[in-house]
């Protein structure tokens, strides 16, 4: 399906605009994960304009499985409406994967304030030729000296972990 | 002839794998509250869940593809035993844990394999299906890899229940792999030839190999069979699948239309 999108720079107040509906649609929260936003974790692909003027933001899911989306379709469409775009369309799209390496520095640092331990960063992930595990911090206490309780958790994206320093189980946003 | 044999072969193909993703999911769920330990009731609850993600967006592409204004739902939950096309693997009760994750590991094993070449289908959206799923069914092979190895080794009585869950699963195991059965071929020849399609019989050495290792490290011996399942692929499904749907179907098609 082709549609006609605005170019940006076709008329300031119009690309005005659509930063105003960007920045609406990236502040909504994941429903699962209430301290990150969508566009933290990756999931906001893009907000475009069509030409009758719709508002068409695009979302990707973390797992095929997500039971999230729902939610945050929802909330997109919520907050556009409350912002005064009446007219706004949301499309999941599955290509590309999405991948945690699309969450943004801002986005780790929130989920380990939040007792989360964040996924590691495509640099760690991807180093040198031989595949490493590397030791899972506690969000709690800081040690290393962790154990992997389950490698599912709470929801599709985590698992569960215990600190032996601090004796407290902790969830981590798995790596994909 | 079944009402899916009239469908075209793109959708046809597609709601096959589906099917087996729907089907196995089912068959997670009822380890929910029942499985050895919590977090394995969470554990089982998630790869349902991916699995049926995977379902939901298959099945509403084969409901595109066929064009006729079916949705998801009306696959999953509207359709008669004669038009699944899951293979029989994936409807077989679950028995005890053992035999579970035997299918788990052989299942995993072949989806993996599977997705890694569909990843480069022809059809885009099964490529973008298939790149999306394909991690998460490494964190299943993992799952599954995990418990064959320590039960498989692990105490006489473990290993015994380990070699009896493979016994039951195997027979299924060929049905996988096979694109002409007694029953017919799937998936259809010029689908393959389009680089639409994975052809199944493709995937069976380095699935079976990557199983066979695990195995090996388990101590565990691939059985001997003296029959192997077939039809699943053409709608010929064997008796746990009728329980099955009814318990999947029943609510759906008793308010039909209603929701949360």
């Amino acid at each position: 399906m082709v549609s006609v999108m605005t170019r940006l720079d076709d008329d300031p107040s119009l690309a005005a605009e659509l930063t105003r509906a960007r920045a609406l649609a990236a502040a909504v929260a994941d429903p699962e994960i209430p301290v990150l936003t969508i566009d933290d974790l990756g999931v906001l692909r893009g907000v475009e304009r069509e030409e009758d003027g719709t508002v068409v933001v695009t979302i990707t899911p973390t797992y095929s499985g997500c039971p999230a989306m729902d939610a945050i379709r929802a909330d997109v469409l919520t907050a556009l409406k409350d912002g005064g775009f009446g007219t706004a369309r949301v499309d999941l799209v599955l290509s590309p994967a999405w991948t945690t390496d699309w969450m943004s520095a801002d986005g780790r640092r929130k989920l380990a304030e939040y007792g989360i331990a964040p996924p590691a960063t495509a640099a760690e992930h991807r180093q040198g030729p031989v595949a490493l595990t590397l030791g899972m911090r506690c969000p709690q206490c800081g040690s290393l000296d962790t154990e992997q309780l389950s490698r599912f958790g709470s929801t599709a994206c985590k698992s569960l972990w215990r600190c032996r320093a601090c004796a407290e189980p902790f969830d981590h946003f798995k790596s994909l | 002839m079944t009402a899916c044999a009239t469908l075209p072969a793109l959708a046809r193909y597609t709601v096959g794998l589906g099917d087996d993703a729907l089907v196995l999911a089912q068959r997670c769920g009822e380890w929910i509250t029942r499985a050895p330990q919590l977090e394995e009731d969470v554990a089982l609850a998630n790869i349902g869940l991916d699995l049926l993600g995977q379902a939901r967006t298959l099945l509403t592409y084969a409901g595109q593809v066929e064009g006729a204004g079916r949705d998801e739902d009306d696959l999953a939950y509207l359709r008669d035993e004669r038009d699944f096309l899951n293979v029989q693997l994936v409807e077989l009760e679950n028995g005890d844990f053992a035999v579970s994750m035997a299918r788990l590991l052989v299942f995993s094993a072949y989806q993996r394999e599977l997705y890694d070449r569909l990843h480069g289908s022809a059809d885009e959206t099964l490529a973008a299906i298939a790149a999306k799923a394909i991690k998460e069914v490494a964190y299943h092979r993992d799952h599954a890899t995990e418990w064959v190895l320590r039960l498989g080794d692990g105490t006489e009585a473990s290993h015994e229940r380990m070699q009896s869950g493979l016994d039951t699963v195997w027979p299924y195991v060929d049905e996988l792999f096979t694109t002409t059965g007694r029953h017919g071929t799937w998936p259809q020849p010029d689908l393959v030839s389009s680089g639409d399609a994975v052809d199944p019989e493709q995937l069976r050495e380095p699935a079976m190999a990557y199983v066979q290792q695990v195995l090996d490290e388990a101590t565990l011996a691939v059985p001997a069979v003296s029959w192997t399942a077939t039809g699943g692929r053409q709608g010929i499904h064997s008796l746990p699948m009728g329980h099955l749907l009814a318990e999947l179907q029943h609510i759906h098609r008793s308010h039909p239309g209603a929701s949360w």
